[in-house]
C-alpha cells in the first residue's frame, strides 16, 4: 500500500504518480487530503483499489477499466465518466452526470445525486454498467439512457414523495430503471413505460442492493417485488417523429 | 496548427457571506478561487467585496476602468457636474509577474449634488451615460460601501494585482472565467456590477438580445459585450425598482415552464403565471449559475434545466456558493450543511438572518 498527500500538488502530478504505481505493480493506493484534483484513477487498468480521503474534483474515474475507487465523503460532477469497467464507491453525495456514457462496471452511492444521472449510458454484448443511488436524484435521470441498469432507493425519502425529478428517462431508448418509491407518469418522458419489475429482474436487482449494502456497510430493509417501479423506453427511437410529421 | 486537444472548463463562481457581519480578508477568497484554477482560462477573474469602505460608507464608490487614460479630464468634469467628488485615488496595484500591465483604475468617492428625482435612478442614468458615450472609460462599480475589482488574468492573480489581501468585507463574490463567445477584455470580466449589485455567472445568455431589449424600455443601456451584464441590470429593475423580494427572483429569471405552472395548485398557479406573462422579457434562457451580492446579501440561482454546476454550504454564521465542492472545503474543512442548487431554486443568506436552507424556499420554487 502506498500513500500519497494530494495537497498542494497539481492534478496532473497526482495522476502522473499513482499511474506510474499502479504500472509498477503497487494495487492499493489510498490518496490522502484531496481537494478538488480531478481524473483520478483515470483510465487505468487492471484490478487494485484506491482510497480517496477529502473531496475528489470533477470526472472522478473517467475511463476507468478494472480498478475500484473508494471516495469516504462527497463527490463532484462527472463521477464514472466513460468508465469501462472497476466500481466506484461514494459513501457520500454525488452530483451532476454521474455516469455519463458509462460502458461497463459499477457505480454506488450512499446519499443523494444531482441532475441528468445516467445520461447516455450504454451496454453491449457482456458489457452492463449498474448505478444504485441510496437517497434522491435531480431531474432527468437517465437522460437518453441506451442500455444499462439504474436503481433509486429514495432511503430517506417520506412515503409518497417520489426521490426523483422531472423529465426522468427523457429520450431513453434501451436499458432499465428501477425506483423505490412514487413515480408519476408526469414525471417521465415521452415513449416510456411503467411497470413493476419481473421475477428475473428483481432476483438481479437484488443481487446488486446485496453488493450495494455490504460496499457501504448500511442495513438496507427487505425490500418485495411490488416496491419498486421499473422505467423502460417502449420504443427504441422515442423522437424518431419528433421533426418529421 | 489544428488543435487535436481541448481545454475542458467552465467558469468559476464562489461567494462567501459572514450572516454576523464580521469582515474577512480577501485572502480567504483568492484561495477558494485558485483551487479551481482549472474552470477558467486565464481571460478574466474578479472580486466584488461588501463592507470594504466603511469610512465613506454613506458615498457612492465609482471605480472607473480608463483603457485610455485621456478621457480622464473629460470624465472628471462631467462628474463634477453631477457630484461632489469627496476624494479620488488611483486604485493601488502591486507589480506581479502573471499581469504586467493593465490599464488606469480610479476610484472616486462621490456625492450626488442633488436631483429632482430618485437618487439612484439618477446614478444608474449616470453610469450608462458615461459607459455609452464616453468610449475608453467605464464605470465598473458603482455601489456604496462596496467595489468591484476585476481584469484579465486568473482570479487569484487579479486579487493580487489588486491587494485583495488589504480590504476586509463581510460579503466577497467572485469569478474566474473562460470566455467562450466574447472577447476576454478588462471591462468584460466579471463581476458586473449597477450600483450596489453585483453578478458572477457561469455559462451563457442565449436570451440575450430579448433581455436587453426588454431592459431598453427602462433606460438601461448594455456597453459592456457580455451578457452578463443583463443580468446585473435585471436584478436592479426587480429588486430595486419593482420591489420584488430575492426569493421571487427564481420564478422570474429562471421561470418554470408552462407544464409545470398549469400542474400548480391555487392560487400559487395564478401568481407563477402571471409573472411569467408580465416578466416574460426578463427570462433568462440557456445555461447559468448565479451568484448576486447585494446589500447585506447574496444569493445563487442555476438556470431551469439546470445546465451548470452550484453548491451551497453553511458553517455557523458563514454561508458560502460555489461552482464546485472543493472551494468550499479549501477554506472550511467541515461544513455543517452542503446541498446542491436545483433548478430555479434561489438560496439566500442576508447578515442578521437566520439561514434559509435550499427546502424552506417554498416560496421560490415548487
Amino acid at each position: 500500500m502506498k500513500v500519497l498527500h494530494c495537497r498542494g500538488k497539481h492534478y496532473r502530478d497526482v495522476n502522473a504518480l499513482v499511474e506510474e504505481w499502479w504500472k509498477g505493480g503497487c494495487r492499493h493506493i489510498v490518496l490522502e487530503e484531496v481537494c478538488g484534483h480531478r481524473y483520478l484513477g483515470r483510465a487505468l487498468e487492471g484490478e487494485g483499489r484506491i482510497d480517496i480521503k477529502g473531496i475528489p474534483g470533477d470526472d472522478l474515474g473517467m475511463f476507468l477499466n478494472g480498478p475500484s475507487l473508494w471516495v469516504f465523503g462527497n463527490a463532484q460532477d462527472g463521477v464514472g465518466n466513460t468508465m469501462n469497467q472497476g466500481k466506484i464507491v461514494v459513501q457520500g453525495d454525488a452530483r451532476d452526470i454521474l455516469g455519463l456514457s458509462m460502458r461497463g462496471g459499477k457505480i454506488w452511492v450512499r446519499g443523494n445525486v444531482g441532475y441528468r444521472v445516467g445520461i447516455h449510458m450504454k451496454s453491449y454484448e457482456d458489457e452492463h454498467p449498474v448505478i444504485v443511488i441510496g437517497g434522491e436524484t435531480g431531474d432527468f435521470l437517465g437522460e437518453y439512457m441506451a442500455g444499462g441498469f439504474i436503481v433509486v432507493l429514495g432511503l430517506w425519502t417520506p412515503k409518497g414523495k417520489s426521490p426523483v425529478g422531472h423529465f426522468v428517462a427523457s429520450g431513453m431508448h434501451g436499458g432499465k430503471i428501477f425506483i423505490r418509491g412514487a413515480v408519476a407518469p408526469s414525471q417521465v418522458g415521452a415513449g416510456i413505460g411503467l411497470d413493476i419489475p419481473t421475477e428475473e429482474e428483481f432476483r438481479e436487482l437484488e443481487k446488486y442492493l446485496e453488493e450495494f449494502a455490504t460496499d457501504l456497510a448500511i442495513p438496507l430493509p427487505l425490500f418485495g417485488r411490488q416496491d419498486f417501479i421499473k422505467i423502460f423506453p417502449r420504443t427504441t427511437r422515442p423522437y424518431g417523429r419528433l421533426y418529421a410529421y | 496548427m489544428e488543435r487535436l486537444w481541448r481545454v475542458p472548463s467552465g467558469c468559476a463562481v464562489f461567494g462567501i457571506l459572514n450572516q454576523d457581519g464580521r469582515r474577512i480578508s480577501g485572502e480567504t477568497v483568492m484561495r477558494a478561487m485558485a483551487v479551481m484554477h482549472e474552470r477558467s482560462n486565464g481571460l478574466g477573474g474578479g472580486f466584488a467585496a461588501y463592507g470594504i469602505y466603511p469610512e465613506c460608507s454613506e458615498l457612492y464608490a465609482f471605480h472607473v476602468l480608463y483603457d485610455d487614460p485621456h478621457r480622464r479630464p473629460d470624465l472628471e468634469a462631467y462628474l463634477k457636474e453631477r457630484f461632489v467628488i469627496e476624494k479620488a485615488e488611483i486604485i493601488p496595484t502591486r507589480k506581479t509577474r502573471a499581469i504586467p500591465a493593465h490599464p488606469l483604475f480610479i476610484r472616486y468617492f462621490l456625492w450626488l449634488r442633488g436631483t429632482e428625482g430618485n437618487e439612484e435612478d439618477e446614478v444608474v442614468r449616470v453610469v450608462m451615460d458615461i459607459n455609452a458615450h464616453f468610449p475608453g472609460a467605464y464605470v465598473i462599480s458603482s455601489g456604496k460601501n462596496m467595489g468591484i475589482f476585476k481584469g484579465v488574468g486568473y482570479p487569484e492573480d487579479i486579487g493580487e494585482l489588486f491587494r485583495l489581501d488589504e480590504y476586509e468585507g463581510y460579503c466577497w463574490i467572485a469569478h474566474g472565467r473562460f470566455p467562450t463567445n466574447t472577447a476576454g477584455w478588462w471591462g468584460g470580466a466579471h463581476p458586473f456590477g449597477l450600483l450596489s449589485f453585483s453578478v458572477v455567472h457561469n455559462g451563457e445568455i442565449s436570451s440575450y438580445g430579448i433581455n436587453r431589449r426588454y431592459l431598453q424600455n427602462f433606460g438601461y443601456r448594455c456597453t459592456l459585450q457580455t451578457d452578463t451584464e443583463v443580468i446585473a441590470y435585471l436584478v436592479d429593475l426587480l429588486v430595486r425598482r419593482h420591489g420584488v423580494p430575492v426569493e421571487w427572483l427564481g420564478a422570474i429569471l429562471a421561470a418554470p415552464f408552462w407544464e409545470q405552472i398549469d400542474a400548480m395548485e391555487e392560487p400559487k398557479k395564478s401568481l407563477y403565471r402571471a409573472l411569467r406573462i408580465t416578466y416574460g422579457g426578463a427570462l433568462l434562457n440557456g445555461p447559468f449559475s448565479i451568484i448576486v451580492g447585494f446589500p447585506g446579501g447574496m444569493f445563487g440561482l442555476v438556470d431551469r434545466i439546470k445546465l451548470r454546476p452550484m453548491v451551497a454550504a453553511w458553517k455557523r454564521e458563514v454561508f458560502y456558493l460555489a461552482s464546485e465542492e472543493a472551494a468550499v472545503r479549501e477554506v472550511e474543512p467541515s461544513p455543517e450543511r452542503v446541498v446542491e442548487l436545483r433548478a430555479g431554486e434561489v438560496v439566500v443568506g442576508r447578515v442578521g438572518e437566520k439561514v434559509i436552507h435550499g427546502q424552506k424556499l417554498a416560496l421560490s420554487r415548487v
